[in-house]
């Protein structure tokens, strides 16, 4: 009875207390990296539609530098270089540096995108109403820009949950971590692996589904 | 009030406004009219700074538009503008659009913004639509909306930039009301239209322009009477018989 | 912390035997070139089969194209490879499955590629089928109008038009192919970014090793870059904006 879809759930239920801070771990890092992500993303979005050159220039810099690397490879800069130069954060923490910084890239991109489907009329007529280019971006293009982009915002955070199953590889027990251990532990590769990819599928096909529902009812505005 | 002396424009090689010098009276009415692509949109747009010129400059009540040390934020906020296609704000209600600038730039607090607004709203006939999202609203109602946002800034002149070109043709007239109200209360404004029956109606003098240039620049009835230019002759010809 | 930078080290015996270090890089380059490179083909020509399929009017078809499009998109690509390598063989009759783990040649690589390959059929079938999509009607009515059937409708007129769309999207979709490869370091493949982390943990010049592992990346993602644009370029049809309006 306790075998269902090649799964031993009597395996999973004893080992529950390791899966579920697991998947704490997983959506911890998500949604941190989400809210810093975005928060940086504006900023870079910003930088790169600036006219001042420098500015452009570093945030095209950063955005295409991160858009080109794996991101395999950015977690183990952070793991090497952290260390290397004396800061002793533990790479448990220190991946949630490395998911904001390069999430940021991408959710710039996005943004940008957003802030780039706005007419210029409606700068022009916020400049016209007396606004400053802060307050214009504040109250009237940024709105606009991120509500268009919310069903593209919230498909790259299920992307970035997602991604979060990498930190496993530098040994850090998210949700996969914890089964991995579980399935070296008592020799059960097949039934946490099954169980993994399971369980991922159940969270992200739901959510999935969700956003291509709200992608066709939000209105864009044009 | 507005004093526009020698202004030229280009894109890159193109030149867009060659030489352009007008003047706006306190409480005058200047219709500016001409083809498409004259460059009138362009020189109305310079006159608040949304458009930078290269020579020449401009004057609103003795502030230069194209001084670097001008503060450009504070002297749009003196000049109201309607545009085109209204460029309500779709996110904010209609209340929401009225009061932004009113708080943010005048620094109004809300119930005042809000008392204004209502006020205003009230003129242009849309009282009940307060509560609304533009997108609720018909393109002239989203007009009328556009103007009052402006006149809540307290202009002390008014741009308008083909106000009713955008318009269904039955809702032209619901828009040109309230500017000939406007008019008729002694608000100084630059029209950019078309709408050559507004011209007669409350206009003082009619510019014309054409290629980037200002060809005509007479009083009303001179310029209805007998255009001196055969262009301006052309043009009246083509849009007042058909 | 060694700040020194001191390139000697590329020249460097590797204890691992293979060589320089230099040589350790390069033979991680071309695994990764070659798991990117086989797993792309592996893409394409299962995602474009998906991507029409799902675009057909055969709705059992359809469905299952949409299934695996799901599917494949939503698990880990990391979960996806432990499966194909760890799962996988258990599943199968045991003398496959003993096969798999025992004399199939070199079992990482061909996981690895397949894997790849696979996940990213489902992103390029999703590409495929919104290329389609944004074809006007009228392209398949006067293709059927003119009397071909619905195979040569989507052979001769549909299929042209949709790849030129889609080859913009498409690039982004080739460069994840070399990022995603780095991914199979999980199972073992001795791709750039494990022998990235090898160099690093026998020679401690961490600096110097990272920097030319990163420069390697960004070369191949300019690569592809670069090649698209150009295949782009090749296919663009007079009078028409490339890439569907961008």
């Amino acid at each position: 009875m306790s075998r269902f879809l090649g799964i031993d759930w009597q395996l999973i239920a004893d080992n529950h207390e390791i899966l579920l801070g697991g998947l704490q771990y997983s959506l911890t890092l998500t949604a941190s990296s989400m809210a810093v992500g975005i928060v940086l993303g504006c900023l870079l979005a910003l930088a790169r539609l600036s006219s001042i050159t420098p500015l452009r220039l570093f945030a095209a810099g950063y955005v295409n530098l991160f858009r080109s690397i794996p991101l395999v490879l950015v977690i183990f800069w952070f793991y090497f270089l952290l260390p290397f130069f004396g800061f002793k954060l533990g790479p448990d923490k220190s991946v949630f540096i490395t998911f904001a910084i390069f999430e940021a890239a991408y959710y710039c991109e996005i943004i940008r995108a957003g802030i780039q489907s706005i007419s210029k009329g409606q700068v022009g007529a916020a400049q016209a109403l007396g606004l400053t280019y802060a307050q214009s971006m504040r109250y009237i293009i940024l709105p606009q820009a991120l509500r268009n982009m919310l069903p593209l915002l919230l498909t790259q955070t299920v992307v970035l949950f997602q991604d979060t199953s990498l930190v496993t590889i530098i040994g850090i027990k998210d949700f996969m971590g914890a089964n991995v251990v579980v399935a070296s532990n008592n020799g059960a590769l097949k039934e946490m692996y099954t169980f993994a990819a399971l369980a991922y599928f159940c969270v992200c096909f739901p959510l999935s589904m969700l956003l291509k529902k709200l992608h066709k009812r939000i209105a864009v505005i044009r | 009030m507005i004093e526009i002396n020698k202004v030229s424009k280009w894109y890159g090689d193109f030149q867009v406004l060659t030489d352009c010098s007008t003047s706006v009276a306190k409480g005058e009415v200047v219709v500016v009219c001409g083809p498409s692509g004259s460059g009138k949109s362009t020189l109305i747009k310079c006159v608040n700074g949304l458009e930078p010129f290269q020579s020449g400059s401009i004057s609103v009540e003795g502030t230069s538009v194209g001084d670097a040390k001008t503060d450009l934020p504070k002297l749009r906020a003196k000049v109201g503008m309607v545009f085109q296609n209204f460029e309500l704000f779709p996110h904010l209600s209609i209340t929401e659009n009225l009061c932004l600038a009113q708080e943010k730039v005048l620094g109004r607090s809300h119930a005042e913004a809000m008392e204004k607004g209502l006020k205003l709203l009230d003129r242009v006939g849309l009282k009940a639509q307060a509560a609304k999202f533009p997108g609720q609203l018909s393109g002239g109602q989203q007009q009328r909306v556009a103007i009052a946002r402006a006149l809540a800034m307290d202009p002390i002149a008014m741009l308008f930039d083909e106000p009713t070109s955008a318009l269904d043709p039955e809702m032209v007239n619901e828009v040109l009301d309230v500017m000939v109200q406007l008019a008729k209360e002694g608000m100084t404004m630059m029209c950019v239209t078309h709408e050559m029956g507004f011209a007669r109606k409350v206009a003082n003098r009619v510019i014309f322009m054409d290629r980037g240039a200002i060809v005509e620049d007479a009083a009303k009835d001179d310029f209805f009477g007998q255009p001196r230019s055969e262009r301006a002759q052309t043009f009246l010809s083509k849009i007042l018989h058909h | 912390m060694n700040l020194h930078i001191d390139w000697g080290i590329l020249w460097q015996e590797s204890p691992t035997g293979d060589g320089p270090y230099w040589q350790l890089l390069l033979t991680g380059l071309q695994w990764t070139a070659a798991t990117a490179l086989s797993g792309w083909v592996i893409a394409l020509i299962i995602g474009a089969v998906v991507g029409v399929v799902r675009t057909a009017p055969i709705r059992t078809l359809a469905l299952l194209g949409d299934a695996y499009v799901e599917v494949f998109r939503n698990i880990p690509f990391l979960v996806q490879l432990f499966f194909w390598f760890f799962v996988l063989p258990e599943m199968l009759p045991k003398a496959a499955g003993d096969w798999m783990k025992q004399d199939m040649p070199r079992p990482e690589f061909i996981t690895a590629a397949v894997g790849l390959g696979l996940f990213t059929a489902a992103r390029v079938a999703e590409q495929v089928k919104s290329g389609i999509l944004s074809l006007s009607r009228g392209q398949k009515n006067a293709g059927l109008a003119l009397g071909l059937t619905l195979p040569q409708t989507y052979r001769h007129v549909l299929l042209p038009m949709a790849f030129r769309i889609v080859i913009p999207p498409l690039t982004s979709e080739f460069m994840n192919t070399f990022k995603n490869s780095a991914v199979a370091l999980a199972i073992g493949l001795t791709e750039l970014t494990f022998q990235m982390k090898q160099m690093v943990e026998y020679s401690n010049q961490v600096i110097i090793t990272i920097f030319a592992v990163t420069v390697l990346y960004m070369v191949m993602a300019l690569a592809v870059n670069r090649l698209m644009a150009w295949i782009e370029r090749k296919a663009r049809v007079p009078g028409m904006i490339a890439g569907g309006g961008k």
